[in-house]
């Protein structure tokens, strides 16, 4: 008894707000752990592949594939017209999105039949041998081209509105406008996109999808094959990363290998070439933002009046919720006064662009960015101080365009403890001093801050599930809606589930997620993957629990609160057992050990219609300071440090988080700087490949790069631990590697001149904004007060 | 004729010998390890060789050395492997099966989060420890300029090699330090010197006994596709389903991997890979060092050669404009006969080269440069490392005893169909001073020499413009002026 005694007073191992590794962190470094193309293949196994068009906008005039049929090892040969149910996969119901295109084709690369054979080789071969007669189409391309040309739109707009613009601009002292070009970005997720369907009995199937909501791809499959949804079973073990690229893309190749599947009953798996899988999915959305403001001389915002119209694609997909999501975000950390934004989700003839971390976010984030940037060029001060004079806050000063009240602002703490740990104001000082002696290396710093909305705007989408079984031997099987791609939640849920029984993190197993034990779940995404799912999980413990306490008390004679769950034990009156022991006497006594555990996330309510609710359960903020080298002849730059400050409120596990913000770092810079969509005049997305689409190496990171954690944060909201989420807030901390960039080719022209820098800020970008800058300088000299 | 013959190749897997006949010439070895083998910890990520989830080891006997490097999976072909020792994810571990320090370390930082990319980051981090003791921030970056990973941002990667490095390799923590005698002892044995003939209903694959049994097989089949590192052919297969049969292997003969260095010059074997390449052109022209450190990633250098980056005619290719600026000549090779041309007239047209049909290019001669030359080479990428040039622009200037310019070598990629001289501006700066108005003068005239394309890794513009602002900066360098961003964190933090 003394040594149990004893033993119950050390903590469990991998509780929550312990660093943790990653649970699978031993089988990733081994080769172990195992992707969908890794598993065992069925018996029998035949391998798709999709036949794509070479046209940007064309009709089919007709379809001969004769050949391909004929070609060695093809089994069945698939169009549109052999989808069962209805050859439609969009997300958002709107029929706007073939399984595969049947009479037009609307972007260069739409798959439009596929192949089915002996070996994934076979299909490759044979997908190449469809003659296709076309009559083509006009087509379009460029957001802007599109909009003059009257395209639709894919999804209604959106309009964000308070106060009086139309006033507000016309009593400012100041006016600026301008435009801003923001490229998109693929996901470039290591692991591409995979299928693999085995038919089960009658209107069976069962699908490993690499997919960061099985439950759309089981929605999705079954509306294709025209069943029902108990009929599909979705297994996701892990992915090899998603960032939103498998959130809808996912569902082509799943609603295509479950057709062949059950057309041949044979198992069917299908994965695309990396070349195709980037033509084939969608990426973030690229926008073009205008935007008109009224402003002050002291630096102060009185109106903002802009239009972000973005690229969508030829379908709607989630077009609507991210255009929206650029909208919640343009205002970042500041308050205007009076304010209009509005969306324009255009259609173009280009693949229908998708949930990318940050959902808009950071596109509406950038062009808000923009406004401070372009307001302390025109005033000639550090764009930090118009930022301060801006930030939310004060009486009359803390209601966002969509009317939510911000009530947890820490960004003022944010950003000073950040301006001084990093030395900012020195540094800067120090960089003026050395552009005006370097001609050709010139130096830029900014320091540029974040406030990113939690919840998905779609309401109904805050909710998750999770099974809990705790077995006669005291092992627990863990069980959830989230799914696993790099981010750790698994980790974090079970080190969740460790906290509520006070077990240590290896007692816990960490299963597939699968619709056939929590259903009617909600994409991993919107960062609230751990919010939710780590909420339903101890939900789920705290019934078990409950049913064990009242067991114990009742067993024991004592009351309620002298059941305490001790590490690896539980505590009844003065009498300490083994967490198994206890677990094997509440079995004996018939207790229910299995729970299904729900959350929904209260207090949020939006309207569309009108523009105004509470759609953000809480914000997450963080501050990033970032200096930079351009190499003035050639455009070519280095980032020479980053200094980060995130809140992450009471992390869940801060070596995850750390990983969270580093990794989100990093692939925002790669979206700012290096990773460019190109397309030719035909439609043809030529940038499809690591060889053409660059995005960072090892060597592109910050020279030095410090991240840190707001250790003082707690989420002002009871989340799961008072922890925040941080899969998406991050992305945009290196939009100061752009204004930084913007900073050192500004001083080509004394930093009189906004430099206007557009993403990505590829090298060619940087060095036209100097050639640019070089021309209007000499164009205007300074005056001769200064 | 060689003398014998073998059908099959022979090689080392791991623990297990492995002979392989019949197989398809466009056999690659990701797909025989994954799809035959079920070594499945290799992955595929882009099948083209730029992001490295399938990097796996292949040791080799290298003079009498038995070296491991790093190569990409997807695009090496198995046909390649004779005599090689292939070791995959799967034998990285200790011999005890505990976790490697290259493991420990990438588990114990946090190194992988979604772990796909993570087996080819370790062989790649497991290389770079069993070579290098105690590698610089420079070296790890290095090693992983071929490693993409999307989740990390790498910062816990470079960690993690760091701290790895806190243990050495030895015979109890490493499969391949414990078993190297023998692995050395069995490579060599395997490697018999006689001509391997692989027939498959896919076609043939050849790897000649010699040289000359290289120059007499091509001389029969000069429809037959000659495969050094593959990095190029590789993607002919895996991105375009081309019939590249019959192949006859190069990369195994010894003779086209000679390097000569002597006192007029540096002289490669075509056969000579980037990583082989890389001492004896740096120590010659330390100039070339930035540029060879950025052509492609650390697999790609390890497969790769300057003969094939030449013979493949590429406008874009990294070696030619600093081969062209320093005067390189290339020696072909038919049959028993043997021609040496400039360089820069071996480029003909676009995908036209000066070859005859059964010939090859045998070596490059690079001679050396004289005491008071001024020679630079400067690659513009959209990303620093791993891309490919937008524009390579290479500067050979040499004075005569008055300050005048006595010649003007100008080479640049990227800028043509071919790799191609700056004729226009190089009249306007021989016979003048090396001075500011000179070049100010001479950069105008680069829009004779060039009329660049506009692609998806630039634009016309950007193109021109750079380029002839490189002529701007390589003047002010061979004047002492500062042009350069300081590169490495050890020297930021210096």
């Amino acid at each position: 008894m003394a040594m149990n005694q004893s033993r119950s007073k050390t903590e469990i191992k991998g509780g929550a707000h312990s660093p943790r590794q990653h649970d699978s962190a031993h089988k990733h470094v081994t080769g172990s752990a195992d992707y969908i193309d890794d598993m065992p293949e069925p018996a029998g196994t035949l391998h798709g592949y999709l036949g794509l068009t070479d046209r940007a906008h064309a009709r089919i005039v007709s379809l001969d594939l004769d050949a391909v049929r004929q070609a060695p090892g093809v089994v069945v040969v698939l169009t549109g017209a052999d989808v069962p149910g209805v050859n439609d996969i969009s997300p958002t119901g709107r029929n706007d999105e073939p399984v595969l295109a049947t009479r037009e084709v609307l972007f260069h690369g739409q798959p439009v039949f596929a192949v089915i054979a002996q070996t994934r080789d076979a299909a490759r071969r044979a997908a190449r041998l469809a003659v296709i007669e076309y009559e083509d189409l006009p087509h379009i391309t460029d957001v802007r081209e599109a909009t003059a040309a009257a395209y639709p739109f894919v999804t209604d707009p959106l309009k964000l509105e308070r106060g009086d613009i139309e006033g507000g601009l016309a009593a400012a002292p100041l006016r600026l406008k301008g435009e801003m070009r923001i490229g998109g970005q693929d996901h470039f997720y290591l692991e591409g996109h995979i299928a693999l369907a085995i038919p089960g009995e009658d209107d069976e199937v069962t699908v490993w999808s690499s997919t960061q909501h099985p439950s759309e791809v089981q929605h999705m499959v079954a509306h294709a094959l025209g069943t029902v949804s108990n009929a599909v079973t979705v297994h996701i073990r892990r992915m090899g990363g998603g960032f939103g690229g498998k959130e809808t893309q996912s569902n082509q190749f799943a609603a295509i290998a479950a057709i062949a599947a059950k057309k041949l009953n044979r198992a069917v798996k299908i994965r695309p070439d990396r070349d195709d899988d980037m033509i084939i999915t969608g990426k973030r959305h690229d926008f073009v933002v205008d935007y008109d403001v009224g402003y002050d001389e002291s630096g102060k915002i009185h109106a903002v009046d802009a239009a972000f119209a973005a690229r969508c694609g030829f379908s709607s997909d989630l077009s609507g919720p991210v255009t929206d999501r650029a909208l919640f975000h343009a205002d970042n950390c500041y308050f205007y006064q009076d304010v209009r934004l509005v969306s324009k989700p255009m259609m173009t003839n280009t693949v229908s662009n998708t949930a990318f971390r940050g959902f808009g976010g950071p596109q509406g984030m950038l062009g808000g960015e923009r406004i401070i940037e372009e307001v302390a060029y025109a005033l000639d001060r550090d764009p930090l101080e118009i930022r301060r004079a801006n930030f939310y806050g004060g009486s009359g000063r803390d209601v966002t365009p969509y009317h939510q009240t911000v009530e947890d602002n820490v960004i003022g703490q944010i950003v000073d403890e950040l301006e001084a740990s990093s030395d900012y104001q020195a540094r800067r000082a120090e960089i003026i001093a050395f552009n005006q002696d370097s001609p050709v290396i010139r130096r830029g710093i900014a320091l540029t801050p974040v406030k990113f909305g939690i919840s998905f705007t779609a309401t109904w989408y805050n909710q998750a599930g999770a099974l809990v079984h705790v077995y006669q031997d005291g092992s627990i099987h863990l069980n959830h809606g989230g799914t696993e791609m790099g981010q750790g939640l698994n980790t974090k849920v079970a080190q969740v589930l460790a906290d509520e029984f006070q077990v240590d993190l290896d007692t816990i197993r960490i299963t597939a997620t699968t619709t056939g034990k929590v259903p009617n779940t909600s994409a991993t995404a919107a960062s609230s993957g751990t919010d939710l799912n780590g909420m339903a999980a101890a939900n789920a413990a705290e019934q078990i629990k409950a049913r064990l306490v009242a067991f114990a008390s009742e067993k024991y004679s004592v009351p309620p609160e002298q059941v305490v769950f001790e590490p690896n034990h539980v505590r009844v009156g003065n009498e300490l057992m083994a967490f198994g022991d206890f677990i094997k006497q509440a079995y004996l006594a018939r207790i229910q050990l299995s729970a299904a555990g729900f959350y929904k996330t209260p207090g949020i309510h939006w309207n569309r219609e009108t523009g105004k609710g509470r759609p953000f359960y809480y914000f997450a903020y963080g501050a990033a300071v970032s200096e930079v080298s351009v190499d003035t002849l050639t455009g070519e730059y280095q980032v020479d440090r980053v200094d980060v400050l995130h809140d992450a409120g009471r992390s869940l596990n801060p070596a995850l988080d750390i990983g969270q913000i580093e990794g989100a770092f990093i692939q925002g810079m790669g979206w700012l700087t290096t990773e460019e969509l190109w397309w030719d005049d035909k439609g043809r997305l030529r940038t499809h490949a690591p060889s053409t689409y660059k995005i960072p190496l090892a060597s592109d990171r910050p020279r030095i790069f410090n991240v840190r954690l707001a250790e003082w944060s707690e989420n002002r909201e009871p989340t799961i631990r008072r922890s925040k989420a941080v899969g998406e807030p991050p992305f945009m901390l290196p939009i100061s590697v752009l204004e930084a960039l913007g900073m050192a080719t500004a001083s080509i022209a004394d930093y009189r001149i906004s430099p206007q820098l557009d993403a990505p800020a590829t090298p060619e970008r940087v060095l036209m904004a100097v050639e640019r800058l070089k021309a209007m300088a000499a164009d205007a000299p300074p005056p001769a007060a200064d | 004729m060689a003398q014998s013959q073998r059908s099959s190749i022979r090689f080392l897997l791991n623990d297990q010998t492995v002979e392989l006949s019949g197989f398809a010439p466009d056999l690659t070895l990701l797909d025989w390890l994954r799809l035959d083998r079920r070594l499945t910890g290799t992955k595929e990520g882009c099948a083209e060789g730029d992001c490295g989830a399938c990097t796996v080891l292949v040791g080799r006997v290298d003079n009498g050395v038995l070296v491991y490097e790093t190569v990409n999976a997807c695009i090496r072909f198995v046909g390649s492997l004779d005599a090689t020792h292939v070791v995959t994810i799967e034998h990285l571990n200790r011999p005890d099966g505990e976790l490697s320090a290259v493991q420990q370390a990438m588990v114990d930082l946090h190194g992988s989060q979604c772990g796909f990319c993570t087996p080819g980051i370790v062989a790649s981090l497991h290389a770079l420890w069993l070579s290098e003791p105690q590698p610089s921030e420079a070296d790890i970056e290095r090693q992983l300029q071929g490693n993409l990973c999307r989740c990390t941002g790498y910062e816990p990667i470079v960690k993690a090699a760091k701290a790895a490095a806190a243990t050495l390799p030895d015979a109890d923590n490493d499969r391949l330090v414990a078993r190297y005698d023998q692995t050395f002892e069995t490579l060599a044995g395997l490697a018999d010197g006689v001509r391997v003939t692989i027939e498959s209903d896919r076609g043939t694959t050849y790897l000649p006994a010699d040289l000359d049994d290289l120059a007499h097989l091509y001389e029969a089949h000069p429809d037959a596709t000659i495969v050094a590192g593959a990095t190029d052919v590789g993607l002919w297969v895996t991105k375009h389903l081309h019939d590249i049969s019959p192949v006859i292997h190069i990369s195994h003969l010894d003779a086209l991997k000679e390097i000569m260095i002597e006192k007029e010059g540096v002289t490669l074997g075509a056969g000579v890979s980037y990583t082989a390449a890389r001492a004896a052109l740096v120590s010659t022209f330390p100039q070339v060092e930035e540029l060879w450190d950025r052509i492609g990633g650390e697999q790609v250098r390890n497969m790769g050669t300057v003969g094939g980056n030449i013979a493949n005619g590429s406008p874009i290719g990294d070696t030619p404009p600093p081969l062209i600026a320093l005067g390189a000549t290339v020696t072909l090779r038919k049959g028993d006969s043997r021609r040496t041309v400039r360089l820069e007239s071996f480029f003909i047209d676009y995908g036209k080269q000066d070859r005859q049909s059964g010939e090859f290019v045998e070596s490059i001669a690079v001679p050396s440069l004289e005491e008071d030359d001024f020679f630079a080479v400067y690659k513009i990428s959209k990303r620093r490392d791993e891309d490919i040039s937008a524009l390579c622009g290479a500067f050979h200037v040499r004075l005569d005893g008055e300050g005048l310019v006595a010649s003007a070598r100008i080479a640049f990629g990227g800028m043509a169909g071919t790799p191609k001289r700056a004729a226009a501006t190089e009249a306007l700066i021989v016979g003048q001073p090396w001075s500011w108005q000179t070049v100010e003068a001479a950069r105008a005239a680069m829009a004779e020499d060039y009329q660049p394309l506009t692609d998806w890794r630039a634009s016309a513009d950007y193109r021109m413009v750079s380029a002839q602002n490189l002529l701007i900066r390589f003047f002010l360098e061979s004047c002492g002026a500062p042009v350069r961003i300081t590169r490495h964190r050890e020297a930021a933090e210096a």
